[in-house]
């Protein structure tokens, strides 16, 4: 059930990138996208009656929760960062060559 | 000798951060060119190891799979390595000359060995989420690439290739996520066995639909290509020629044969293969018809360049023997006369200053290697003998025909006949005809532009002789055997780990 | 920037860096890493430019010494891996002995790996914050 609100996210990130016109809101679109599939990957480590998958010299390992998907997560969020910036610093020097965040205005290239 | 394997990987990482280190050009563009040379002949090493050992597994770190991280070297990750490394060399070599109209070199150089480290890293790798991270790897640097000349154009296609392009990573990133939650393994051998155990069931089909969106993304498979004819115009000509040779092969192809032939196990499946041949048919005629009323050279290159993918796909999808050895074949011959026409087209983008061939006319005596390459790369690409396009795209045909599917065939000559009339089209507007006026003070390239595009065209001319028996066997047999033995491939991997 | 924002950055900008080193530090002990450490000690730098303005943090930390310090933390870390296929003869090895566990000086290169990504991260965040902002086409800087 949980994961279904989380392809409501997803759908609604995608939502915003088919849609909307101004390049920001597209960049917003990408990042929820992004953190919709985080939610997803930590998600699916749960275990019932988990704790923090962390080792420590005072407390007894019982249950704990699935430490390989925050690994993962930890990865993607960098790499998602990365692309964010990279986007945004297009973004910023397309308005300086556009004048306009318009995507329907920035349509030079055809065919 | 096995643990030359890491070495793809972290030498090229080290030179791309030692190159933006040293801000030397000089120094740049020799270090560069050095680690592309010993890449290649590193690759060409690989093919006697893969002789000589069979297939390689190496553990990063001694952890032993599936806590580990390992790398795989089988036939499939020789044939790429190889074809990966043969064109960022001769890319490297004529970045020499072709860069210098742009600024910021070393960071150029930086980028360029960062995008050959992720692609390197991809085929190597026998783990799912390692795949992931160099595919986002060599994707970022090309992104950033594609937008190397800060003009307006270039900016517009480099945001959209960077949002459809992660779109795709997404899909991709669920699909590993789903994969993970049900087989609870990051290990592609242990998800073969797990999966081939549990048998096909409706998550499984799910994670393919999701990789076949997400690397189809990559690959440029037509419902899925919006983002090439932008993006490969707009890179300097280096990168369109790394770009359209080798990048949509090794994120795309590659991804997609290793994913579904080895892991998931539904690869010789009939229904799968049917899809297959129908978006390879359905990229192939679509990418040649498009391609033939553009005047922008790189645009048509760039259209070229779905089309001939779609051979490769067609290919593979036959699953018979002969078909995947045509696919693959294939494959590195597209990366080799593509990169060698894009390349040209870079070499005629210097010299005269524009990529419309309605501005260009005569210039054949000026300019008689870029002229002579040009010719043998758009002979290849149309399928004339002796050229190696010829020796592939027959062997396509003749698999489509012995499969019993002689529509296919049909479509193939079609298309082939098309690519021919595109190609004259390029050859007469550009070289041949009366020279225009403002053509008087155009020379010839540097020298070390012109080594690299015959360089190329010497593997264009000699490339039909891969298929003698000594070099078939251990070059392009041993992929073919990957993948005809697909669901042996965890059985495989476990024994070379013991 | 307003005085009061002025003195409380001029109070706790190094505390912030502190505990940016010590989360760095204790990677593999506490939650935390290189990573997270980078992006704190990132950080307290931005903080300084935000407080204080361009000019005058210019003199603390800019864009000659960050770049630089970013391609070093990329070459330290792939120096560590070597010197696994060097030492021990697998890439990436641990070569170092693992000691006791629990205490600053164990887990053999772990916490080496976390100062090179540290330096990595955090000056590329930083970078990134500066080129976006100072160093943007539109100004004239």
């Amino acid at each position: 059930m949980i994961y279904l609100l989380c392809m409501i996210l997803f759908c609604i990130g995608l939502y915003c990138i088919i849609i909307k016109r101004n390049l920001i809101k597209i960049i917003i679109g990408m990042s929820i996208i992004d953190y919709s599939l985080f939610l997803f990957l930590v998600l699916i480590g749960y275990r019932m009656e988990g704790r923090a998958p962390i080792y420590s010299q005072t407390q007894q390992v019982k249950n704990l929760v699935d430490p390989i998907p925050q690994a993962l997560v930890l990865t993607a969020i960098v790499i998602g960062l990365a692309v964010l910036a990279l986007m945004i610093s297009i973004a910023i020097r397309l308005y300086e060559k556009y004048g306009t965040f318009d995507i329907n205005e920035i349509r030079k290239l055809r065919g | 000798m096995s643990s030359m394997l890491p070495l793809f990987v972290a030498f090229p990482l080290g030179s791309a951060f030692l190159i933006a280190l040293c801000k030397n050009k000089k120094f740049a563009d020799f270090w560069a060119n050095l680690c592309t040379l010993v890449l290649f002949i590193m690759s060409l090493q690989t093919i006697g190891i893969l002789k000589t050992h069979g297939t390689m597994v190496y553990k990063m770190g001694n952890w032993a799979p599936p806590i580990g991280i390992s790398l795989v070297l089988d036939g499939l990750t020789v044939l790429l390595l190889v074809t990966v490394n043969l064109i960022a060399f001769a890319s490297c070599l004529f970045s020499v000359g072709y860069m210098e109209k742009y600024t910021a070199k070393s960071k150029y150089y930086a980028l360029f060995l960062l995008m050959l480290t992720g692609m390197n890293g991809l085929v190597l790798t026998g783990d799912m989420f390692n795949l992931f991270v160099f595919l986002e790897l060599a994707g970022v640097a090309s992104y950033a690439l594609v937008a190397f000349g800060t003009e307006a154009e270039e900016l517009e296609a480099s945001f959209k290739y960077m949002v459809l392009s992660s779109i795709g990573a997404a899909f991709v990133l669920l699909g590993i996520g789903m994969l993970y939650s049900y087989t609870s393994t990051l290990n592609m051998a242990d998800i073969a066995r797990i999966l081939s155990y549990r048998g096909l069931s409706v998550t499984t089909l799910f994670i393919g639909v999701l990789f076949m969106v997400g690397f189809g993304i990559k690959a440029a498979i037509v419902p899925f290509h919006p983002w090439l004819p932008d993006a490969h115009p707009s890179a300097p000509a280096p990168i369109s020629a790394m770009l359209s040779g080798v990048l949509i092969k090794a994120l795309g192809i590659y991804a997609i044969l290793r994913v579904f032939f080895c892991v998931l196990g539904f690869g010789l499946n009939p229904a799968f293969l049917e899809i297959l041949r129908i978006l390879g048919v359905l990229s192939m005629m679509i990418g040649v018809v498009l391609a033939i009323g553009q005047w922008d050279i790189k645009r048509l290159l760039a259209y070229h360049s779905i089309s001939q993918v779609g051979y490769v796909i067609l290919g593979i999808g036959l699953g018979t023997p002969l078909g995947i050895l045509g696919g693959l074949f294939h494959l590195f011959n597209h990366s080799v006369f593509k990169s060698l026409l894009f390349l040209n087209s870079g070499g005629l983008d210097y010299a005269v200053g524009t990529r419309n061939l309605k501005q260009m006319g005569g210039l054949k005596e000026k300019m008689p290697v870029t002229e002579k390459t040009c010719l043998t790369a758009s002979l290849s690409i149309s399928g004339i003998p002796p050229f190696n396009g010829f020796w592939s795209k027959l062997i396509i045909i003749l698999a489509c025909i012995q499969a019993r599917h002689p529509g296919y065939a049909f479509w193939a000559v079609i298309g082939s006949i098309l690519t021919l009339s595109s190609f004259m089209k390029v050859q007469r507007y550009a070289f041949y005809g009366a020279p225009k006026k403002v053509m008087k003070k155009i020379k010839e390239l540097p020298p070390c532009m012109q080594l690299a595009m015959i360089f190329l065209a010497i593997i264009c001319l000699f490339g039909g002789a891969l298929l003698l028996p000594m070099f078939k066997n251990n070059f392009l047999q041993p992929a073919v055997q990957v993948l005809l033995n697909g669901d042996k491939y965890a059985e495989i991997v476990m024994a070379c780990l013991k | 920037m307003t005085l009061i924002v002025k003195e409380i950055t001029r109070l706790t900008v190094g505390l912030i860096f502190l505990f940016g080193v010590y989360i760095m530090l204790h990677g593999h002990i506490t939650p935390g890493g290189g990573f997270t450490g980078g992006v704190i000690i990132a950080l307290s730098f931005i903080h300084l430019v935000l407080a204080y303005g361009g000019e005058y943090s210019n003199n603390k930390m800019n864009r000659a010494i960050a770049s630089p310090l970013e391609s070093f933390g990329a070459l330290l870390f792939i120096l560590l891996a070597l010197m696994g296929l060097g030492y021990g003869g697998v890439f990436f090895l641990n070569f170092i002995s693992k000691g006791t566990p629990f205490t600053l000086p164990s887990a053999g290169i772990i916490p080496l790996c976390n100062i090179a990504i540290c330096l990595k991260v955090g000056t590329g965040l930083f970078l990134i914050f500066i080129l976006l902002t100072m160093f943007s086409p539109g100004r004239n800087k």
